[in-house]
């Protein structure tokens, strides 16, 4: 047993959720109230859409690519949802559909003509926030009524996030760890040229994968309103550093298809409670990005330290 | 059983070019259901190539695929190859690292999936290593990442012969017991042999010519892309196999062998490397204008001795296996990753070895560059109208040769070439090959890995390498392609 428990493989995959569970002992130790429906609902509702846009960028380094864009991606739909969505709802929702057909469409041209994904995703980042500026020119909108109902819900003792969280990881968990086609699906992400050896398409998994993300990307956008109630095109220009730093710190990797669902929704929860965390330690807010920074930092010199002890 | 048996695959006037290369040239093959095929050939034979063709995943230029007797050449790929029954289990290996091994096994059935998909995989591969490999002591759980080399390829094998609803007539075995112990080779042939007597086929390449010999029932040699040879197993030995492989015509050779003598026997040593420790090692030595060989099948420590013989010369001390009298310069085999800078002129590209030497008040010195790049130019004959073009505008024959100026231009009197004439054209490798002499009669050295046997005629002293050791060493004057294909291949079974 204790064998099993201080192997590499177990330590690596419980990495994340150590973490997490650290700095969370941590903020209670500081301020006992956290502890509390009302504590933790406040700590974590922002975790939603975090969580989301870094299951978004996870299906784009399972297939060795890296999504810069997504930030602006998730402002753009915040935006089309708090305006095309809230005052046309049929118009609203083909837009988000277009936008995800659209994400789908660049990893089709990304395969297709080879380009660095880097490059395409950094140039269509500055296209996203463009788009976003002409919906909503200034901060405002309006979440359509429903979204702020179901971000809102008071779920009896277990607080929202934490349920939503828990699903969205399960879901995805299931889907690609589980499913037939997911294995194939991170097969393409360990040994491309395997994967179409054994007669898979590389173009469709890599839309299916863009597509999946954008999704997710939308869904973000959404939930991120709903607790708002309004957008602005700068909304979620964060995002794009936070998806991958929560996919790197729940033991995803940059290359080789290695991912983990339940790890990146756990490493989003962990950088949403380290600006609580720097509160509560009296930290400015000016820090947050640098403390987020050394969390980081310390997390993946375990990991260094983990995988130095398997070799 | 009926003498007449079933034909499982036949390939005929099967051709294949890359660019000007021709890697197939009219090739027939045919297996027969229940027959294990043994193919043979020296580095770029075109074996692989030809294997590739029939798993589909490179398409020929012409020719009929046809198997059990359906003609499919038309859109063959892998898929048709799959469905038609035949699996490939590739020199590189083709498992995906991060997924499990039963995950492995569901990325080339597509049948395993819906409910249940891992466990049905899961017995699937498990029941086929225990068949082939008992005592394998692998889990389908574990992550092929995680296993030694020797258990991947252990998979990759298991998993070619698994059956779920396509048929399995011919698994093709490329170099399949490189990365297994003798024990587990042992277990895999045979099972081959079990397999063949189930009526399944199978094509064994090998550079083992035991394992050949022993294990397969009809022998194909191949060269030059061509099939030279095809008998029954029992009319081969050994010897016949080697002479078959070789060519019979022998190339002129610049050098006189008064030459190579002389220089061995008197010329001041340049270079010293091996281990006199490890047993069965010849140690290899070079001359001041000696051209010395570096033979044997690819990938058998060429490249490795040539770059310890370098990072030796750039720390500056000889050690107790690597001495080095002299400051070295390499030219580059693989010129897109390893030789060339992209952005570069083709003059920047020619002088960069040599920029330590045209510095003048802490900066390089453009009319000094411009006059080496000129020189040169001139020198060895590259083919621009302007050197300060950038490099990528030349030919490869032609950057090939700016990267040999870079090297002869250089202050360098010890010259390392890792198979630089890979992909050149002939004319170009007949300047190569006098530049090379000219600039060994004043005096430079050159230790010169090459695949090509032809190549090793303009060499005074070869060595063969076999499983990065030194193997054999060849005089100019006793150099025979038999030879060296005898030391290439391991004696014995």
């Amino acid at each position: 047993m204790w064998g099993y428990l201080s192997s590499p493989k177990f330590l690596r995959s419980a990495l994340p959720a150590a973490s997490f569970l650290v700095l969370l002992a941590a903020i209670f130790y500081l301020q006992p109230r956290t502890m509390s429906y009302f504590g933790l609902n406040l700590m974590l509702q922002y975790a939603v859409p975090i969580a989301l846009a870094t299951i978004a960028q996870m299906h784009i380094l399972m297939v060795n690519d890296l999504d810069l864009s997504i930030g602006p991606f998730v402002g753009l739909t915040a935006c089309i949802g708090a305006t095309l969505l809230a005052t046309n709802p049929v118009l609203g929702i083909l837009a988000l559909a277009g936008c995800i057909a659209a994400y789908a469409g660049l990893g089709a041209l990304i395969y297709w003509r080879n380009l660095p994904s880097i490059v395409v995703t950094l140039g269509m980042s500055f296209v996203w926030l463009g788009i976003a500026v002409m919906v909503l020119p200034t901060p405002g909108g309006k979440a359509p009524v429903l979204i702020k109902a179901i971000m809102g819900f008071k779920f009896p003792f277990i607080p929202l996030p934490i349920i939503l969280a828990t699903v969205l990881a399960l879901i995805v968990h299931v889907g690609l760890m589980h499913s037939s086609y997911g294995a194939v699906l991170r097969g393409t992400g360990g040994n491309p040229k395997a994967v179409a050896r054994a007669g898979w398409s590389i173009l469709k998994s890599k839309m299916m994968m863009y597509g999946t993300a954008g999704f997710f990307g939308v869904l973000a956008g959404l939930s991120l309103i709903g607790l708002t109630s309004a957008a602005d095109a700068h909304i979620a220009d964060r995002y794009t550093l936070y998806s991958i730093a929560g996919v790197i710190l729940g033991g995803g990797e940059f290359v080789g298809g290695r991912v983990s669902a339940i790890g990146a929704v756990l490493g989003a929860l962990t950088l949403t409670l380290t600006g609580s965390f720097l509160i509560f330690m009296k930290i400015s807010p000016d820090w947050q990005i640098g403390a987020q920074g050394a969390i980081l930092i310390i997390v993946l010199a375990l990991r260094a330290l983990i995988n130095r002890k398997e070799a | 059983m009926s003498t007449e048996r079933k034909q499982t695959v036949r390939l005929e006037a099967v051709h294949k070019s890359f660019g000007a290369v021709k890697a197939l040239v009219n090739v027939d093959l045919k297996v027969d259901a229940g027959e294990c095929l043994g193919l043979v050939g020296h580095n770029g034979a075109g074996k692989s190539t030809l294997m590739n063709v029939l798993a589909g995943t490179i398409p020929s230029d012409q020719g009929i695929i046809s198997v059990q007797g359906k003609d499919l050449a038309a859109n063959y790929d892998v898929k048709k190859a799959h469905k038609n029954g035949i699996r490939c289990v590739f020199q590189e290996l083709s498992l995906c690292p991060n997924l499990t091994v039963a995950e492995n096994v569901r990325v080339v059935h597509k049948s395993l999936k819906g409910f249940g998909w891992k466990k049905r995989s899961r017995t699937l591969i498990k029941d086929k290593l225990d068949e082939i490999f008992p005592d394998h002591g692998i889990f389908t759980d574990d992550v092929v990442g995680d296993l030694s080399i020797g258990k991947r390829q252990m998979v990759e094998i298991a998993r070619a012969f698994t059956v779920t609803d396509d048929p399995l007539h011919l698994v093709i075995l490329d170099e399949p017991t490189s990365s297994l112990d003798s024990s587990t080779a042992q277990q895999l042939l045979d099972y081959v042999r079990k397999a063949v007597r189930n009526d399944q086929s199978c094509i064994l390449i090998s550079h083992l010519l035991g394992e050949i010999l022993n294990y397969s029932d009809r022998i194909l040699v191949m060269k030059d892309g061509e099939v030279v040879a095809e008998r029954p197993a029992a009319d081969f030995t050994r010897d016949v196999l080697v002479a078959d492989m070789g060519s019979k015509i022998e190339a002129e050779s610049t050098l006189s062998s008064e030459r190579s003598m002389k220089v061995r026997n008197t010329a001041e040593l340049m270079v010293r490397a091996g281990d006199k420790q490890q047993k069965d090692n010849i140690e290899l030595l070079a001359h001041k204008g000696e051209i010395v060989g570096l033979a044997g099948l690819a990938g058998n420590g060429q490249a490795q001795m040539l770059l310890q013989v370098y990072d030796t010369a750039m720390k500056g001390k000889s050690g107790e296996r690597v001495d080095v009298q002299g400051p070295v310069a390499l030219v580059a085999g693989d010129r897109q990753t390893d030789g060339i800078f992209h952005l570069w002129s083709i003059g920047r590209n020619v002088c960069v070895r040599s920029f330590r030497n045209m510095v003048k008040n802490f900066l390089i010195d453009p009319s000094l560059e411009q006059e080496m790049s000129e020189l040169w130019k001139n020198k060895i004959k590259i083919k621009t109208p302007d050197m300060n073009n950038n490099i990528l505008s030349l030919s490869g024959g032609n950057q090939q040769k700016a990267l040999f100026a870079r090297a002869l231009g250089s202050d360098a009197e010890i010259v390392l070439m890792d198979d630089p004439t890979r992909g050149v054209d002939i004319g170009t490798k007949y300047e190569v090959y006098d530049l090379i002499k000219n600039e060994s009669d004043n005096g430079r050295t050159f230790l010169w890995y090459t695949t090509e046997i032809d190549e090793l005629n303009n060499c005074d002293y070869v060595y063969i390498f076999r499983d990065g050791k030194i193997v054999a060493e060849i005089p100019h004057s006793e150099l025979t392609e038999e030879k060296v294909l005898q030391a290439s291949f391991e004696k014995g079974a």
